[in-house]
């Protein structure tokens, strides 16, 4: 669980992070999204205990920032944006002096199941420098998870990674993510966002916004819902612009595109007064924006 | 104290497979032991030493035991000599190896998963300092007592013997030795924190092994004479810089100012 209150750093005169004002719940897979130099690594790295805020204060896992910072770093797994490995040792040294530094119990044991978890126990002897991007991505997953961590910051995962090795780090996060661990995710990759958090939050210096994925896009384009008919025209669209409830109806080719809050609610009674006015009702679907528009759209307009 | 053992043990499995690093770590102690037992083997038994003996400065000749000869005196000096540029070895190691522990751990981004640990700073800074130290000073012991060995061996007269490997060196080895490895450690965490290549810490940081050279030319040219009062007196200065170098360092290793400020 995070919770921060007015959390601010600067450095001199520029302010990396203002004003944050979070609250993460225990198992919650939090996307934090922003362009680049928006404040998002100096907001891990707060929330790691790793520096000191200016103002505001957090709390990780139960811990203050700034007074229990070693139980913080206890509690975390960290993913850092270039996770550098000790190149000329193995795999397996790596993560058994992790394993060490994090006080597992376990270690051995520890080691041996985040290799297995991630494919590279057979290459456990092989020095990390050997390893590709790919393998070195999972093997820095595997250091951040070692000693079971409440919550884990991951700061872009699979940038720069192949698709299949992408593929394979995100179904990773989803399962982590059933064992209930608190996710912090900053990421470029909007579509993985979309995937993979609960909630999104767009950063730049400071918190824009903060909601489920498909309240974003309601909250920035609004709902819209596409009726496909078999015939439609400027009529039909009228009669549904009267209810009380619709924004905007258009009829577009064969379809009437509406916008709407609460499309669960009004939807049947959309379909009743189309069917009642004549009209051949073949298919009802949401027009989804994509998170990217969303996120193009809050960062544009800041 | 585990986390601490943890650390020297990662630096010594990563550095020492720094083929740089090895090479320095062995060669040197190696060079400097080789060269006072080659002029041992080489004046074995010289007889023109006496006439040469009367070019030693008349401070080092004041100095001589009574119960030697000026040959012999002259053997004393020049391997005394040699004795002052030994002393490097404790300079250099710790600085190669702290260079390349820290300025490394910046270049291959390695540095921040390690303070995300709940290693302290505290517990880093020592692990990487031993790390470092202690193979200078085992380096350096190990070199001089290969050369006093020789020295046993080699000079038949134990009065001579005594007058080499006399109190002054044992308390330059096992007392300023040490000192002289954690001075140079602690300068290279202060280079480490504003340079990005190790090579380059490393050349900035042997800029210690300066005041070794100035005794070497100092002595030679008869400016001064290390006796025991200078070596106690250089004790005392080391103990003073290191701790002030120790907290320098300490206020320039702390994880904010590593991770923001060390680029």
């Amino acid at each position: 669980m995070i919770k921060t209150e007015g959390l601010t750093k600067k450095f001199g005169p520029i302010t990396a992070v203002e004003d944050l004002t979070l609250e993460i719940p225990a198992g919650e897979v939090f996307g934090f999204l922003g362009p680049n130099g928006a404040g998002k690594t100096t907001t891990v790295r707060l929330l790691t205990s790793l520096i000191g805020p200016t103002s505001g204060t957090a709390r990780v896992n139960g811990y203050a920032i700034g007074t229990d910072d070693t139980n913080i770093r206890r509690s975390v797994g960290v993913l850092t944006e270039t996770p550098g490995m000790y190149d000329n040792l193995s795999a397996e040294r790596n993560l058994q002096i992790y394993a060490s530094l994090y006080e597992v119990k376990d270690p051995q044991g520890q080691v041996e199941k985040y290799l297995r978890m991630l494919g590279l126990w057979e290459r456990r002897s092989d020095p990390a420098g050997t390893f590709s991007k790919g393998m070195k991505q999972k093997l820095a997953i595997a250091r951040a998870l070692l000693h079971e961590p409440h919550t884990v910051f991951l700061d872009e995962p699979t940038s720069a990674l192949d698709p299949e090795s992408a593929h394979l780090v995100r179904d990773f996060i989803l399962e982590i993510k059933k064992e209930g661990r608190t996710i912090f995710l900053c990421t470029h990759n909007l579509d993985e966002a979309d995937r993979l958090c609960d909630r999104i939050g767009v950063f730049k210096t400071h918190l824009l916004v903060v909601d489920t994925p498909t309240r974003l896009r309601a909250q920035v384009f609004g709902r819209k819902v596409v009726f496909h008919l078999q015939k439609a025209d400027e009529a039909l669209a009228a009669q549904v612009r009267a209810l009380k409830y619709v924004k905007e109806a258009r009829p577009i080719d064969n379809k009437i595109l509406v916008t709407l809050d609460d499309p669960e609610t009004h939807n049947p009674e959309i379909i009743r007064l189309l069917v009642g006015s004549g009209a051949d009702v073949q298919f009802v679907g949401e027009l989804r924006h994509s998170l990217e528009d969303v996120y193009l759209q809050l960062v544009k307009n800041t | 104290m585990d986390k601490i053992k943890t650390i020297i043990l990662k630096e010594w499995a990563e550095v020492f497979k720094n083929r740089f690093v090895l090479f320095t770590v062995a060669f040197l102690p190696l060079i400097m032991t080789a060269i006072p037992i080659a002029i041992l083997v080489t004046l074995r038994g010289e007889a023109g030493l006496e006439s040469v003996s009367s070019e030693m400065p008349a401070q080092f000749t004041a100095f001589c035991p009574a119960d030697l000869s000026g040959g012999e005196c002259f053997q004393v000096y020049l391997v005394s000599q040699f004795m002052i540029m030994f002393m490097i070895v404790p300079l250099a190691i710790p600085a190669t190896i702290s260079s390349y522990s820290i300025v490394g751990e910046k270049t291959t981004h390695s540095l921040e998963p390690l303070l995300a640990t709940p290693i302290t700073t505290a517990e880093l800074l020592v692990g990487k300092s031993l790390a470092a130290a202690i193979p200078a000073v085992l380096a350096t012991w190990l070199g001089f007592a290969v050369f006093a060995a020789g020295a046993w061996i080699l000079i038949p007269n134990k009065a001579l013997f005594a007058a080499i490997l006399d109190l002054r060196w044992l308390l330059a080895i096992f007392l300023v030795g040490p000192l002289m490895a954690i001075m140079a450690v602690n300068l290279s965490v202060m280079v480490s924190s504003r340079v990005n290549d190790p090579r380059v810490a490393e050349q900035i940081s042997m800029v210690v092994i300066l005041p070794v050279l100035v005794a070497f030319f100092g002595q030679l040219a008869g400016l001064f004479l290390i006796n025991r009062q200078l070596i106690l007196a250089t004790g005392g200065v080391l103990i003073v810089l290191d701790m002030i170098m120790v907290y320098l360092a300490v206020r320039l290793f702390q994880r904010e100012t590593i991770l923001t400020r060390w680029k």
